[in-house]
């Protein structure tokens, strides 16, 4: 059977609904950067569908915006993950639950 | 036909596991394990950018995130040991779950209703001479930002992790004994001698 | 059928080719392409098993001829047969696992581990045209597959639930990840030069210019071997199994023939590499027009057993260093070194081509520019550390004087320990 453009996209969305959820429904702060990831992963398959599917003259483009998020992702789960190992030195977790409140 | 039939196989094989690695992340009760299926789910991924011919993309996106930033949460995990191992969920589980659910019924029937003006056979040659070619001529200045913004995320992150306090000890795993796997040392001028301490924060 | 001429066997891909030929004119399409996986697939895993436990064997021989005794010579003759004796004595061991490891993982990572070097293996070029899968994007393909590797050393590390496995796993882990990176800066160097992440692209542009990459590119030869080193966790960096320090590390909890599993990929993890810096440095399947009259896979099949060869050198002749040694050699040396040497690439390649001299003239001339810049640079990093020629003491003197990092306390050192005087003289 024809897969075609509907069905990546519907995987895509699939997949960053997914990641919305664990986003929102975990405790602990690297679980929510990994939700985070996901639907970055999510969205860099629709570029990529739209790339290979979509009219365009620069067919390219659509892959350098993936490159570039892959770069702001790496870039961001460093600066994540450094605040979270910083936020447990201080509080003694990252449980998102326990450190809502300002003053420790 | 027998290239859209592996395309096609590809396709919904590589999505199920994509999207079963990553319901087990909410679903699991080990936060390793969630990390090891978050890894999977990302090289599924890549072999669903590689049915789309997005060889470079593919094959940098194992890279990258299967291989660095799967390789930094677990090292995060294992800097934060006494919080929680259990993957536990927030109130939010069932409106999480709902919010999630709303959002990708939405795009999927905009996905599949809108009549999009596809182009048959689209593909390139060689996707890294061309992927080569924009980011130096068209997309010259975002490559060059986007290495600013690499070497601002690094030292930030180092000087985040780094201790404060000379002497202060981090420790790779909490459950290890007593004594403090890595030390600042830092040297104490009195005068013109230089005391090396031995970094613990009792001297 | 298969072969028009006996000189034909010279590369294989003449008589895979003539029978792919034959299936798709009996048979519909997908019939060759599914046959010609399924050869490249039996090729690899045969090869990788024969050549398993044909490299037990001979690392233990050659390693003990090193050390100078005889390695295992009672089973069979002349010890051929050890292999097969090591693989029975491991199969009947008792399998055991820790109660409270993480079973799943504990059974699933001696086999993950397997699988990246039977997806390196199909990249490399065997012989002209013989490579499983040619990819646009090889040379990055292999690099993407050692990222993963570590990922797989903490979930053995990690599942054996055992705290010192756990930390060797880590270290294990900062180790590889290290090395990953002037690894890869020095295979940066050789795509700019030869202008293609093909493997097979790679070694046609090196019997184009009629000459081998370790000439041309003598920093990036020295930086991919030494990181090779590294990551396979070969002496001397192989704190990883470092018995005396950490107890077999993240292998301590495995028994049987989960262990003879780790042993084996290791040695695979060595053969590989031997075989990428065949290609990459030293002409994969090409010899200066000897491939002609010797068939293309068996100089590589030599030059892969060379390179491993290097490998099983250092095992045996270099001592282990520590693991933060380790470290800073690579993070302050190397990578400033690779990097460095890049650059100088990627200027010679923009001359080259802008200048447009003929390639009899342009290759020499890199080669004795790029030894320049090696001795130049190496010599200038080094210098750059701040690492000085010891200078011998020529009479005792306090440590203190000679200049260690760390003082406990410093004192205006004496000029001598001893007083060099007369007994009996007066002051």
């Amino acid at each position: 059977m024809e897969v075609g453009l509907e069905h990546y996209l519907g995987l895509s969305a699939m997949l960053f609904g997914i990641g919305l959820w664990i986003a929102l429904a975990k405790r602990n702060a690297i679980i929510i950067l990994m939700g985070i990831e996901i639907m970055l992963s999510a969205v860099n398959l629709m570029f990529l569908a739209f790339s290979r599917f979509g009219r365009s003259e620069t067919p390219i483009a659509g892959h350098i915006f993936v490159i570039f998020i892959l770069t702001v992702a790496a870039a961001e789960a460093s600066v994540a993950l450094a605040l979270a190992v910083t936020v447990y030195r201080n509080r003694g977790t990252v449980d998102i639950d326990r450190i809502d409140l300002l003053k420790s | 036909m027998d290239r859209d039939l592996g395309v096609a196989l590809g396709f919904w094989g590589l999505g199920a596991l994509a999207v079963v690695a990553a319901f087990g992340i909410i679903l699991t009760q080990n936060l390793l394990h969630a990390v090891l299926l978050l890894i999977l789910s990302f090289v599924a991924m890549a072999g669903l950018y590689l049915t789309l011919s997005a060889d470079f993309v593919a094959v940098a996106q194992v890279l990258i995130y299967a291989g660095a930033v799967g390789v930094l949460i677990i090292f995060a995990i294992m800097l934060t040991p006494t919080s929680s191992r259990i993957n536990a969920d927030t109130v939010f589980f069932g409106p999480g779950l709902i919010l999630g659910g709303l959002v990708a019924v939405v795009m999927g029937y905009v996905a599949f209703k809108t009549p999009w003006d596809t182009v048959e056979g689209g593909g390139f040659d060689s996707t890294v001479a061309a992927i080569g070619d924009g980011l130096t001529n068209r997309w010259a200045l975002p490559f060059e930002i986007a290495s600013v913004l690499l070497i601002a995320a690094m030292i930030g992150a180092i000087v985040l992790v780094r201790a404060d306090v000379p002497g202060q000890v981090l420790h790779p795993e909490g459950g290890v004994a007593d004594e403090p796997a890595m030390e600042i040392a830092e040297p104490r001028v009195e005068g013109d001698r230089a005391l090396v301490t031995s970094g613990r924060t009792d001297a | 059928m298969l072969l028009a001429n006996w000189w034909d066997l010279r590369t294989l891909a003449n008589p895979v080719d003539s029978l792919l030929g034959w299936l798709r004119d009996h048979f519909p399409d997908w019939v060759a392409y599914i046959v010609s996986g399924v050869i490249g697939a039996t090729a690899i895993g045969l090869f990788l098993g024969v050549a398993m436990l044909l490299l037990i064997w001979a690392e233990r021989r050659i390693v003990a001829r090193i050390q100078i005794r005889q390695g295992p010579n009672r089973v069979g003759p002349a010890g051929l047969l050890q292999p097969i004796a090591d693989a029975l004595k491991l199969m009947q061991k008792e399998a055991l696992t820790p109660r409270e490891a993480d079973s799943w993982l504990f059974w699933l990572a001696p086999l993950l581990l397997f699988i990246p070097p039977v997806l390196t293996l199909g990249v490399v070029p065997w012989g002209e045209r013989m490579s499983v899968a040619d990819l646009n994007v090889g040379l990055l393909f292999i690099v993407a597959i050692g990222s993963v590797i570590p990922l797989v050393i903490f979930s053995a590390g990690w599942s054996s639930s055992n705290k010192y496995s756990t930390l060797g796993a880590m270290r294990s882990m900062a180790l590889v990840i290290s090395y990953e990176l002037p690894a890869v800066i020095a295979l940066l160097s050789v795509v700019l030069l030869m202008g293609s992440m093909q493997l097979g692209e790679i070694v046609r542009w090196q019997q184009d210019h009629w000459v081998f990459g370790m000439f041309l590119l003598p920093v990036p030869f020295a930086v991919y071997t030494i990181s090779a080193l590294a990551e396979v966790g070969r002496s001397r960096a192989d704190v990883v199994e470092a018995e005396s320090e950490l107890g077999s590390g993240y292998l301590t909890e495995y028994s049987g023939m989960k262990w003879g599993l780790f042993y084996a990929v290791e040695l695979a993890n060595a053969l590989i590499f031997g075989g990428l810096i065949a290609t990459f440095f030293w002409g994969g399947w090409w010899l200066y027009g000897l491939d002609n009259f010797i068939p293309t896979w068996l100089i590589f099949l030599v030059k892969m057993l060379l390179g491993y060869w290097i490998f099983v050198w250092a095992r045996g002749t270099l001592p282990r260093l520590r693991i933060d040694q380790l470290l800073q050699f690579s993070w302050k040396f190397l990578i400033p070194l690779s990097l460095l040497f890049a650059l100088l690439v990627a200027a010679e390649v923009v001359i080259w081509e802008e200048s447009g001299v003929s390639d009899l003239v342009a290759v020499p001339v890199m080669i004795v520019a790029n030894l320049a810049a090696t001795v130049v640079l190496v010599v200038g990093v080094v210098r750059l550390l701040g690492f000085r020629r010891v200078q011998q003491p020529r009479r005792a003197t306090l440590t203190s004087e000679i200049g260690i990092i760390n003082r406990a306390v410093a004192r205006p050192a004496p000029s001598a320990p001893f007083d060099v005087r007369e007994p009996g003289v007066a002051e």
